[in-house]
């Protein structure tokens, strides 16, 4: 085996998208109710299937690397640009708390019928459109903090990648846990009879 | 349609596990994983080329993404196709389909609709600014360990509670 395949189009591409699509609405992800309740840690579905989603993907991604079918190398690692990455990522979690959903989320959250979800995509637009009209402007803030190229955790730490993988398992398995354990209390869980009221 | 009672949701446990799968098998097809705001990207480049053609080819940040002119000619809008036909059959499937504006209570439908095109100005806009989003970077960066993910998740984390202490009452 000699992943990755590096296809740019094609119904492959299609099949992992539709798979996206279906275990977010599957897990009420295309809700900005539910998306919110995260926020107020009322539901905890939004940490909890991100959290399992990263672990299982970086573990098997890991696995394929030791069983060598995998060109690690070959594969996107983003590079840290820290203030441009943490105020957008600031952004982000501000525009999910006022317009209810994320880039992708909004996608499934108009194919399930929602039309606030078009209202959304339609202020992304506007908003990659005010970017665009200041980037030059930007630049410096664009570029500020440069980290090293494609680094990881575990190059940033010097620790073994399955350590890392262990220590991130941990946090997913204390926030799961954590997490039901509010929810249980409060009985604050965002289930899907809840929206038709 | 309002009385079809709707199919519960997927537990989080194996909603993410299947997720995990579907991330590592873009990994492994592509070489990246899933995203969606590339696709705002190029929509956005493509409506600004079509409205005002030399603006755009003169915009520094649009310059490189009006080459192929039509969106589809990009890996993310294939991928988009998918989520759309993937959200449609979550939802028709499982009797969760419904022509709505979602929302609290205590605001009403047009606050509703202005309240997501203002939350998508500032998601657009910081989405292009932290270079993708939250599948595109968080997720996606996140199965690789990139350190980018995870100043990313936090940041998003942490500003999506503060500003919900403010903006709570939209949702109840």
């Amino acid at each position: 085996m000699n992943f990755p395949l590096e296809y740019t189009s094609g119904s492959m591409i299609i099949i992992g998208g539709f798979f996206f699509g279906y275990f977010l609405e599957v897990s009420g992800l295309g809700s900005p109710r539910k998306l919110n309740a995260q926020f107020t840690f009322k539901d905890w579905s939004v940490f909890k299937v991100m959290f399992v989603a990263i672990v299982v993907a970086a573990v098997g991604l890991w696995l394929f690397d030791i069983l060598g079918w995998v060109r690690f190398d070959a594969l996107r690692v983003q590079t840290t640009f820290f203030w441009a990455m943490a105020i957008g990522g600031a952004l982000l979690g501000a525009g999910l708390a006022v317009g209810g959903y994320c880039p992708g989320t909004s996608v499934v959250g108009f194919f399930s019928g929602r039309l606030d979800a078009l209202f959304f995509m339609i202020g992304m637009v506007i908003g990659t459109w005010i970017f665009a009209a200041g980037f030059d402007s930007l630049q410096e803030l664009y570029l500020a903090a440069k980290g090293v190229n494609g680094e990881t955790l575990s190059t940033l730490m010097g620790l073994p990648t399955w350590l890392i993988l262990l220590f991130l398992s941990g946090i997913a398995l204390i926030g799961f846990k954590m997490g039901s354990r509010i929810e249980a209390r409060e009985d604050s869980v965002i289930k899907a009879a809840d929206l038709d009221k | 349609m309002k009385n079809k009672t709707p199919k519960e949701f997927l537990s989080p446990l194996a909603a993410g596990i299947g997720l995990g799968l579907a991330l590592m098998f873009m990994f492994l097809i592509t070489g990246h994983g899933l995203g969606a705001n590339g696709f705002f990207i190029r929509l956005s480049a493509w409506l600004s080329d079509t409205l005002i053609p030399l603006w755009t080819e003169n915009n520094n940040f649009f310059y490189t993404m009006t080459g192929d002119g039509n969106p589809m000619n990009a890996w993310i809008s294939w991928e988009i196709a998918g989520v759309a036909l993937g959200a449609l059959a979550g939802s028709l499937m499982s009797r969760r389909f419904r022509f709505k504006i979602e929302r609290g209570q205590s605001i009403g439908r047009i606050t509703r609709l202005m309240l997501a095109i203002g939350g998508g100005i500032l998601t657009g806009f910081g989405a292009q600014l932290a270079r993708e989003c939250t599948s595109g970077l968080g997720l996606s960066g996140g199965a690789t360990l990139s350190v980018a993910a995870f100043v990313f998740l936090i940041a998003f984390f942490v500003a999506g509670i503060v500003v919900s202490f403010i903006s709570r009452r939209i949702w109840q």
